[in-house]
């Protein structure tokens, strides 16, 4: 989970307050994602006990206490920021599972499906093209979060694309015979990471 | 945020663009390909429709019988209210002139001539006195931004910069409808989008537009999106609500 390390992000400009640090996660990350004032209490707790931050010796817990980034934790923060997240395993996506199993529910058109799915994800990309245009034009954490966001929606779409291609080709092919059965151990090792 | 403006009040009880139950078949006897059948749209001033499909499935056909470049082998098209089909040829012409801008994908702008001097083209084409065409020039590059350069040539302007103009030329005078094929070409993702604000603006202003793309980033810039599959209309967006619930409710802060 990024949130300790965006904190440490925070810090690293300098010691801040607790409700200070929420603020800023908030701003700093296009205003998308909430973060309560106990979670930002509760991640500082657990860096200052791993001795990646530290706090003002006053020993009272709440809004008054200013915390400050470590070396140790700058040290922390470096590393968080160039090692690559896990992407080897896919994730179950719930989309994907709709769309493999559309063309088995008898009676269900998996085009009639995909298409669904299409205008709804576009519907959003619209929404998200909206906040592009407006807030977004001078906030650029915003900016940077829903560019990401349309990219990943417009390549759910353009697997949409590629898998009605496939669902039609299917149709209009009969199923090869199982005689030649495709080899799978490959695929094994792969998915055997999760 | 406001929503967009239904711009011009003028034209909204009229469509700018209405097809109805289009169909174009091309070929022969048994060699027929039916590039659109029975397509109906309506788009009103100040919207802003783009058109999506895979490569084949009439985009592009849609377009020239929307700009009436050709005629529909069934069902009407009207555009300001009037039918362009069965016009004599120069009065249709003329009509298409005035009333249609164009956005092509590469701007396609005259080497020769200064910003100005394109963006007043059309007009001028149109028989405008060239003073007058001058200065309704100079408004849309006004309002597109970039009226300091207005006596540079395209060569002398960076990518965007031509891109405005090439928008400015398609809205210039009292065009009432823009029809874009692919409107940001080549360019990047960010300068793409850029063509793609513009052309909301200008929608924003009154103008009635229709984009066709095959990019789902650039149609998010419709305030419709209409999907075309082997010459049918097989869906359609409907206007999203505004984007405040993507972000976090002001209240919990």
């Amino acid at each position: 989970m990024s949130v300790p390390h965006v904190l440490l992000a925070l810090l690293s400009q300098g010691p801040k307050y607790g409700l200070q640090l929420r603020e800023e996660f908030e701003a700093g990350t296009g205003e998308v994602w909430p973060l309560n004032v106990g979670q930002v209490y509760k991640t500082l707790g657990r860096l200052e006990r791993d001795g990646l931050a530290e706090s003002d010796g006053t020993g009272q817990d709440g809004p008054q206490k200013r915390f400050r980034i470590t070396p140790r934790g700058e040290e922390a923060l470096a590393a968080w920021l160039r090692t690559p997240p896990d992407l080897t395993s896919p994730p179950r996506d719930e989309l994907v599972m709709k769309v493999l199993v559309a063309a088995r529910v008898p009676g269900t058109d998996a085009h009639e499906v995909v298409q669904a799915h299409r205008v709804y994800l576009l519907e959003l990309m619209q929404q998200w093209t909206r906040l592009k245009e407006g807030e977004a034009r001078d906030d650029l954490s915003l900016a940077l979060v829903v560019d990401a966001e349309l990219f990943r929606l417009d390549a759910v779409i353009r697997w949409l694309d590629a898998a009605e291609v496939r669902l039609a080709r299917a149709a209009a092919e009969p199923p090869r015979p199982a005689s030649a059965p495709v080899p799978v151990p490959q695929l094994r090792r792969l998915g055997a990471r999760r | 945020m406001s929503r967009p403006g239904r711009g011009k009040d003028s034209g909204n009880a009229v469509s700018v663009l209405e097809l109805r139950g289009v169909s174009k078949t091309y070929g022969q006897e048994q060699a027929t390909v039916r590039a659109l059948a029975g397509v109906d749209l309506s788009v009103r001033a100040g919207e802003m429709v783009a058109v999506m499909g895979p490569s084949g499935s009439g985009k592009s056909t849609l377009l020239t019988i929307a700009g009436s470049l050709e005629d529909p082998t069934d069902g009407e098209v009207l555009v300001c209210g009037m039918t362009l089909a069965g016009m004599p040829r120069g009065r249709k012409a003329r009509l298409r002139r005035r009333v249609i801008g164009y956005v092509f994908q590469d701007f396609n702008l005259l080497p020769g001539l200064t910003a100005a001097e394109n963006a007043a083209l059309p007009l001028e084409l149109d028989g405008v006195p060239v003073p007058k065409a001058r200065a309704a020039g100079l408004a849309a590059l006004a309002a597109l931004g970039v009226a300091d350069r207005a006596g540079r040539f395209p060569d002398q302007l960076s990518g965007g910069e031509r891109q405005r103009v090439a928008i400015a030329r398609a809205v210039v005078g009292d065009r009432r409808l823009l029809l874009a094929d692919e409107p940001s070409g080549a360019l990047d993702s960010v300068n793409a989008g850029e063509v793609m604000r513009l052309l909301h603006e200008a929608c924003q202003r009154g103008v009635a537009a229709v984009v066709v793309t095959h990019d789902a980033q650039l149609a998010a810039w419709a305030d419709r999106i209409v999907l075309l599959r082997d010459g049918r209309m097989t869906g359609h967006t409907t206007r999203p609500p505004g984007p405040e619930s993507l972000l976090i409710p002001r209240e919990t802060r």
